[in-house]
Order: structure tokens, then sequence, then C-alpha cells
């Protein structure tokens, strides 16, 4: 009796070794598919266009196969365009404009809708639309709505007198990226709301008693409630906002195009242009290497932001 | 209570000023054609011309963008959710590397997807292609997926598939008999984002595509916009058609909504 146990139990042994290297490879085929598509999705990408951007690569490539390696001309092509300064001034109002707007009017209606009044639950969730729409969706209607001589923004402003000519939102290279910008301030407001909003929920009420208690109210509770732990959600959302919206493409395409004369082009926009407009895949790869790298800057400093705000 | 109901009030308020666009669109759609920017703050003459040239004239582009969305949720979630599963229950220190690389992956910007797809599909004969387009879109939709499904399925006590182990399924069957229908909501969720970011793409719509064979609805609206608009009516219900589907999915799955957007975010 106890010697067959013992066979049962060596037996049982064997088979869950083999198993064992059965369910290893079980375990790769799980995430194998997973791989296979990031390294085809972003990898690949990624090596292509460093490769791109040393070579000769144009339209030319595309009949002959040929693309002669020029080590680091497009970059010093690029660089040296008297648009490239432009699109990186641009590239910087429009993000750092959008960012501190979206987060701060973002952060205002996250505190006004944690006052948790009848539907806020529903208003909060329809405040997301603007967010859930295509982007060409939502320029093809901001352009109607900003058309210089009969868009809707410009009769209103007339009929109260706020501005005596019609104002060429999109026209004029001095407004167009207000603009631009304001529209993309419309399109990330709803996602700062629920973060920041998410972040909120989680604070415990105690805290706010507690604080009470020693008269911290209103903006003092503020200061030393709120903002000291929704720091970590906040730099969160900052940091996914400045990597969005670094890469921005669709709004300003359906909006202005870049234009007019060059006032709304930013390196995401410059990169589509030599890429796909004058067919200079080299010069393109080598200004979205740049974006990647400003990119990269960004999330280094964001995660050694988080890093040292655990090690605290 | 006054206070509460003047809260209410106010959001109300806020809400009508952050939605007047959405209303704009709507009501510049049921103008007539032709004089539609003159048009009043209420539609007193509603006429659905501008949806019958839409209609007319992307209907097949709605159906394009239809089978390319629909087709990117079903590659996104069956690559996506072994993944996701297997980065909340595996023991591996490649774990870790999975999820920094899939952050990584966030930084990348489509131009450089496309820049890379194009001269690759150009090669393989890819460009003007449905399938070409449901690879692209699922790069956006891959990594939320991963990401949504994998904070649910870290909440997944472990001993619900070794019970199924111990009687006798494998790995896999304990998955697809266990997990998948337990996850419903995450993968309802997941998909519904990669069928919007699908719908929603312009760029790749607009870079992998050189003639006119398939073309989805965003660069429809885009070509709309290109030459100087001459019937907004049209632009503007062709705009609210390819609104429609968010606008149903934020009635119909309010709480998926809210919970991917934060899920796709914070860990």
């Amino acid at each position: 009796m106890v010697t067959l146990t013992r066979t049962t139990v060596a037996g049982r042994a064997k088979t869950r070794g083999r198993r064992h290297r059965g369910e290893t490879l079980t375990k790769v085929l799980f995430v194998l598919p997973a791989v296979v598509a990031m390294v085809a999705l972003f990898g690949y990408p990624v090596v292509k266009n460093l490769l791109m951007s040393l070579q000769d690569y144009g339209l030319k490539t595309f009949f002959t196969g040929v693309a002669p390696w020029v080590g680091l001309k497009n970059y010093s092509t690029v660089v040296t365009d008297k648009l490239f300064s432009d699109a990186m001034v641009n590239t910087a109002l429009f993000t750092i404009g959008s960012i501190a707007f979206q987060f701060v009017i973002g952060l205002g209606l996250a505190l006004f809708f944690h006052k948790k009044f009848p539907l806020s639950g529903l208003l909060r969730s329809l405040l997301l639309l603007p967010w859930l729409l295509p982007l060409i969706v939502s320029s093809a209607t901001w352009r109607s709505i900003l058309e210089q001589d009969s868009g809707i923004l410009n009769r209103t402003l007339l009929k109260l007198h706020l501005i005596g000519d019609p104002v060429p939102w999109l026209n004029s290279p001095s407004v167009a990226l207000i603009a631009v910008i304001g529209v993309n301030i419309w399109i990330g407001i709803p996602f700062n709301v629920t973060l920041l909003y998410s972040g909120l929920a989680e604070i415990p009420d105690e805290l706010y008693e507690a604080g009470q208690l020693d008269g911290a109210t209103g903006w003092r509770a503020f200061f030393h409630i709120t903002w000291p732990n929704l720091r970590s959600v906040a730099s969160v959302v900052l940091m996914l906002g400045v990597v969005y919206t670094i890469k921005v493409l669709d709004i300003i395409l359906g909006l202005t195009g870049g234009g007019p004369a060059n006032a709304t082009q930013t390196l995401a926009t410059q990169s589509y242009e030599k890429s796909f407009v004058d067919f200079k895949f080299g010069q393109g790869a080598a200004l979205s290497n740049i974006l990647i790298a400003i990119s990269f800057v960004f999330a280094i400093f964001y995660l050694r932001g988080t890093r040292r705000a655990v090690d605290e | 209570m006054m206070r509460r109901t003047a809260y209410t009030v106010i959001g109300v308020l806020i809400l009508c000023v952050m939605l007047f666009p959405v209303y704009w669109m709507l009501n510049a759609s049921l103008q007539p054609s032709g004089n539609t920017l003159t048009a009043g703050f209420l539609p007193l003459h509603p006429t659905f011309s501008g949806y019958k040239r839409a209609l007319d004239e992307q209907g097949g582009n709605l159906v394009t963008s239809l089978i390319i969305a629909a087709g990117t949720v079903v590659l996104s979630l069956a690559i996506a959710t072994p993944c996701a599963y297997a980065l909340s229950q595996f023991r591996s220190r490649w774990v870790s590397v999975g999820l920094l690389a899939i952050l990584i992956s966030q930084m990348i910007p489509g131009i450089v997807i496309a820049n890379a797809l194009y001269t690759a599909y150009e090669r393989i004969g890819l460009l003007n292609s449905i399938p070409g387009l449901i690879v692209a879109n699922c790069s956006n939709g891959i990594p939320f997926a991963i990401l949504i499904l994998r904070s649910f399925m870290l909440s997944l006590p472990p001993s619900l598939v070794e019970a199924a182990r111990v009687d006798g399924a494998g790995l896999f069957r304990a998955f697809v008999a266990i997990v998948l229908p337990i996850s419903k909501n995450s993968l309802i969720t997941a998909g519904l984002f990669s069928f919007l970011f699908s719908w929603s793409d312009f760029l790749f719509a607009l870079t992998l595509t050189t003639k006119g064979g398939v073309r989805p609805v965003t660069l429809g609206i885009y070509q709309y916009l290109g030459t100087q608009v001459q019937n907004w009516n049209a632009v503007m219900a062709t705009a609210v058609l390819s609104a429609v589907p968010a606008i149903v999915l934020l009635i119909a799955a309010q709480k998926y909504i809210a919970a991917g957007a934060i899920g796709g975010a914070v860990k």
C-alpha cells in the first residue's frame, strides 16, 4: 500500500515536470502575439525612422530601391531650415498653452463636480463628449464656428459690440495659433477633469474633517490637504498631456493645415509635410526623431520625479 | 438644498458652454444648403438635404470606417487579452519590462509609425487596403487594451484558475473557460475604446491611402474641408454621422467610458 502510494507520487511528479515544460511554452504563447505586434508596430518604426533619417530616402527610392547613406545631413538640413525655429516655438507655445489651460480649467471643474450635487455624475460623464469625438469632426465643427465672415463666433461678438470688425481667427498669422490652441484646450478639458476627479475622489474625507478642526477650510484646505494628495495624479495628467499634445497632428491639419503663412506649423506637421507632401522621407524621419527625443526628455524628468516622490 | 440646486444649475450651464460646438454641428447640419453659415441658433426650417448629400457622397466611406473599426477591435482584443492576463498573473521578471515597453510605446508619435508603415506597405502591397489600415490602427488599440484588461485582471484571485487546473484543464482552457467570461466588462471597455480610436483615426487614413479606393470617413471630411467649403450642411451632416458612435457609446456605456479613461492612464 505504502509503496504503491510512493510510485504514484513519483509518477505524478514526473507528469508534473513534463507538464511544467509544456506550461512554460503555453505561457510564452500567451504573450507572443503581443510581442510580435509591439515589435512590428513600435520597434520596427522606431528603428526604420532612425535608419531613414540617415539616408537620402525620397521619391526616387520608391522606384529604384536605392537610398544612399548621407550621415547626419538630413538633420542639418531640417535644423537649418528657416521654418525649423518657427516650428519649435509653435510646438512649445501649442504644448504649454494647451496644457496650462486644460489643467487649470480641468482642475477647477473637477473641484466643482466633486461637490456632489444632484445630477453631478451625469453632467460629468456628458462632459466627456468633446474628448470622444473624432478629432477631424471637432476640427470641421470649429472651422464652421470660427469662419471669418459668417461663423457664429464673429457674428455673436459683433452683435454684442465686443469687436468692431470680424476677427480672421484662422486666416491671420497673428491669431491662428491662438485659435488652434483654444480648440485644443476645449478637446483636452474632459480628459483632465476625469482624471483629476478620480484623484480627488481618492482623498479620504477624514483628512478634511481633521483639517476643519485645525481651521483648514476653503483655500487653506486646498493647499494643505487637496493639492499635496493630488500631486501624483496631477503629475501623471501633466506628463500624459505633454506626451499627447506634442505630437498632435489631426487638429492642426484639419483647422489650418499649418497655415496661414506657416503660422501654425509644429514639428509634427512639418514632419508630415516633409514625408507625405514633399516625399522627403529622410528629412521627415529626422524631424520625427527630434520629436521623440523631446518626449523622452519629458518622460525621464517625470520618471525621476515620481521615483523621488516614492523615495520620500 | 438651495445651494445644491444652484450647483446643479451652474453645472448645466458649464455643460451648455462645453457642448455648444456639438449642438452647433447638429444645428448646422439641419440648415438648408448654401446659406448655412448665416443660420440662426435654432434650425427653424430643418431640412435633411445635408444628410441626403452626406449619405450619397460619404455612405460608402462610413461603411469602410465601420469595417476597419470592427476589424481593429477583433484583432486588438485577440492579441491584447492573453498578454494582459500574462502580465497580471504570471510571476516573471519580464512583466515590468513589458509594462515599460507599453508606456514607452505611448510616446511614439503616430507620424513615426506612418513613415515606417508607408515604406513597408508600399513594398508588400498593403497601401490602400482595409487590412493595412486595421493593422496600423492596432497600434492604438493593443497597448491601451493591454493596460485596461491588465488593471482589471490584477484583481482576479489566482485560486480561480487553480481550481480549474486541479480538474485537469490546461492553462489555455482555463483562460478561455474562466478568465474570459469573468472579464466581460473590461473586454467591453477595451473593445469600445479600440473601436473609437480606429473610427476616429485620421493620420493613418491620410498617409496610408494614396488613391480613392479605400477612404475612411475621416478622410472624407478632410477632403470636404480642403477645398473652399461650399455646402456646410453636408459637411456638418457627415460630422454628425461620424460622431454617432461616440454619442451612442457615451449614452449606452457611460460607466465603461469613464473607467476606460482612468484605467488607461493611471494603472
